[in-house]
C-alpha cells in the first residue's frame, strides 16, 4: 500500500524539507515504520517513549481522526492522505 | 537552558514583545526565540510565552496599572506586547464590567457573593478581543501583512474588526452552518469570510495545513502560528476580575471550555498576580463548563482520566464546539489541582440559564454564558460549589450573537389590537 503524507513545518528537517512524501503500509504503525527507514529520526517526533501517538500529534488518513479509527491500527488504504498536525491549534 | 532557532521560521532575537523574552514548551521545558511558532519541535508540545516580569514593589506596579487606560492595555507590563502599545491602532478591549449580581445570587442561594463577568461589553461583544488584540501585536512584530483564524463566528468578528483597525487584511475560515448573526458580525468588517463544509475541528485542521503550504505564506493565524502570544490575552481576564475585586483572588470562578485554553490562561493569570505580591496568596477553586453534546473535558474529568478522547459535537453552544481541545489535558489537572470540577448540560439547561441571567440581572448572554451559568447552578445544586464563597462567573458574549437558541421561547407576550379593552381582556394590567 502506497500513501502520501503530508509532513508539518516542524518535522520537514527530517524530510529534507518536503511538505509531502510517500510512504508503505497497510496501517498507520506501518506507515510510521516506512517514514522512519526513509527519513531517521520521524518516529520519535511522532511517537512518545511507550510507541504511543504524542498526545500533541493528530493523524488523520483522509478525513478521519485515527483517534476514531483504532490510532496506530487504523487503516491506510491504498493511495491514501495522511496529514500528521500539531494539535495545539485552534480555539481559545 | 539554551534557546533554540527553528531552520525555516521567522524566528527573530530582536523583536520587541515587551516583557516577553522566549517561547517554552509547557510538556519538556525547551525553549525558543520568540517567532510565529506554536509547537515544540521536540515533543509537539504547546509553546508559551515565557516572560522578564517587573520587579519591584508591588504597590508600585498596582499604582502603574490603576493609572493606565481603561482597557487591557493597562496590563501591558505582564504582556507580550511593545510598551507603547496603547498608542497604536487596535481595537482596546476589556476592563469589561464585573456586576456584583445579587438578583441572582438570591435565585441560586449564593450567599458570598456572586458576579458575573460581562465580556459581551468587548469591542465585538465577546471575549475573543482581548486574545486577537495580543495577536495583532505579534502579527505587527513579525512582518505578517494577512490576519487569519480557524473560528467559531466570535473569533471570526474579532479577526475582522481588528486587522480592519490595525490595517491589515483578514482571510478567516468558518464551519458553513454558522448561525447567522455571527456570520453578519464577521463578513460586516471587510475581510474575507471563508466558509467551510465541515465542523469545526474540521476547520481547524484545514487552518493547520495551510499554515504549512506556500499559500498561507505571510499569513498570521492568531489561533495556530501566534496563539502562544494571542491565548495571553485571557490572562486580562484574571487580572481584571482581581482588579475589580478589589486586589483579591476569587475563592470560585466558573469558566466555559471550548479548547480550554481560556481556562488555563485565568489561572496562569492569578498565580502571576501572586508571584508579583499583587494579590494575596490563597487557595480558589477553577470550575470548567461544557455543553452535554460535546463535552470531552467533562467526560474525562469524571472518569479519571488524564487525557481527553475527542467527541463529534452536537450542541447549540457552537463557540464551545471543540470536539478535539487542545488544552484540554491541561484544563484537567488546574481543575484537579484547585480542588474544582468540570462538569456539563444539556441545551435544554443552557437556554433555561441564558434566560435566567437575562431575567434576574439583565445581562443577555450567548449560549457560552449559557452553558457556564447552567453549570454553575448544577454544581451549587450538587453542593460542589460552595454558596457561601466568593464565586465569578463568566458570559463570555452577547447573546445577540445566539438569537436561535432563544427565540422560540422568547417572543411577544400578546399581539392586541391597540385599544385598551383589549389590553384589559389580554390580562396584562397589573402584576
Amino acid at each position: 500500500m502506497s500513501v502520501k503524507v503530508r509532513i508539518p513545518t516542524i518535522l520537514r528537517t527530517y524530510t529534507g524539507g518536503q511538505a509531502e512524501v510517500t510512504a508503505e503500509g497497510a496501517k498507520l504503525s506501518e506507515v510510521i515504520d516506512s517514514l522512519e527507514k526513509d527519513h531517521p529520526g520521524i518516529a520519535a517526533r511522532v511517537l512518545d517513549d511507550q510507541g504511543k501517538l504524542r498526545r500533541f500529534v493528530n493523524v488523520y488518513v483522509n478525513d478521519d481522526d485515527v483517534r476514531f479509527e483504532g490510532g496506530l491500527d487504523a487503516a491506510t488504504p491504498d493511495g491514501a492522505g495522511i496529514s500528521i498536525i500539531p494539535a495545539v491549534a485552534g480555539g481559545c | 537552558m539554551a534557546v533554540q532557532t527553528i531552520a525555516g521560521n521567522a524566528t527573530t532575537a530582536s523583536v520587541d514583545l515587551g516583557p516577553a523574552v522566549a517561547l517554552s514548551c509547557r510538556e519538556c521545558g525547551e525553549r525558543f526565540e520568540l517567532g510565529p511558532l506554536f509547537a515544540c519541535a521536540s515533543c509537539f508540545g504547546p509553546l508559551e510565552v515565557a516572560y522578564d516580569l517587573p520587579t519591584g514593589a508591588p504597590e508600585e506596579l498596582r499604582k502603574r496599572i490603576e493609572a493606565g487606560p481603561n482597557n487591557i492595555w493597562r496590563y501591558a507590563p505582564l504582556l507580550p506586547v511593545p510598551a507603547d502599545v496603547a498608542e497604536k491602532p487596535n481595537i482596546n478591549p476589556g476592563f469589561t464590567k464585573l456586576v456584583k449580581a445579587d438578583n441572582l445570587a438570591r435565585e441560586l442561594g449564593v450567599t458570598g457573593g456572586l458576579y458575573v463577568k460581562d465580556d459581551s461589553g468587548n469591542p465585538t461583544h465577546s471575549f475573543k478581543d482581548r486574545v486577537v488584540a495580543i495577536a495583532v501585536e505579534a502579527a505587527r512584530a513579525f512582518g505578517f501583512t494577512t490576519l487569519s483564524c480557524s473560528s467559531t463566528g466570535n473569533l471570526a468578528g474579532a479577526v475582522g474588526a481588528a486587522a480592519a483597525r490595525a490595517g491589515l487584511r483578514s482571510c478567516v475560515f468558518i464551519p458553513h452552518d454558522l448561525e447567522q448573526g455571527k456570520v453578519v458580525m464577521a463578513a460586516v468588517y471587510g475581510g474575507e469570510l471563508v466558509g467551510i463544509e465541515g465542523n469545526y475541528d474540521d476547520v481547524n485542521r484545514f487552518c493547520s495545513e495551510l499554515i504549512g503550504d506556500p499559500l498561507g505564506e505571510g499569513w498570521g493565524f492568531v489561533n495556530v502560528n501566534l496563539r502562544p502570544y494571542y491565548g495571553e490575552g485571557s490572562k486580562t481576564l484574571a487580572y481584571e476580575i482581581c482588579e475589580q475585586l478589589g486586589w483579591r483572588l476569587p475563592d470560585q470562578i466558573v469558566i466555559p471550555i471550548a479548547s480550554g485554553s481560556q481556562l488555563t490562561k485565568i489561572d496562569k493569570g492569578f498565580q502571576e498576580l501572586i508571584k508579583l505580591g499583587l494579590v494575596e496568596d490563597k487557595p480558589y477553586k477553577i470550575f470548567g463548563a461544557q455543553a452535554e453534546g460535546c463535552s470531552p473535558v467533562s467526560a474525562a474529568f469524571k472518569a479519571g482520566h488524564d487525557v481527553v478522547r475527542p467527541q463529534k459535537p452536537n450542541t447549540i453552544a457552537k463557540s464551545l464546539a471543540i470536539g478535539n481541545p487542545a488544552d484540554g489535558p491541561y484544563v484537567l489537572d488546574i481543575a484537579r489541582r484547585t480542588g474544582g470540577a468540570v462538569e456539563d448540560v444539556n441545551d435544554e439547561q443552557v437556554v433555561d440559564a441564558i434566560k435566567l441571567l437575562a431575567r434576574t440581572e439583565g445581562i443577555f448572554g450567548e449560549t457560552a454564558g449559557g452553558v457556564t451559568l447552567g453549570v454553575t447552578r448544577k454544581l451549587i445544586e450538587a453542593g460542589v460549589i460552595d454558596p457561601a464563597l466568593t464565586t465569578v462567573v463568566l458570559n463570555t458574549g452577547d447573546g445577540l450573537k445566539t438569537l436561535d437558541a432563544v427565540s422560540a421561547t422568547s417572543q411577544a407576550t400578546a399581539t392586541i389590537k391597540p385599544s385598551l379593552d383589549a389590553f384589559r381582556a389580554a390580562g396584562l394590567a397589573s402584576a
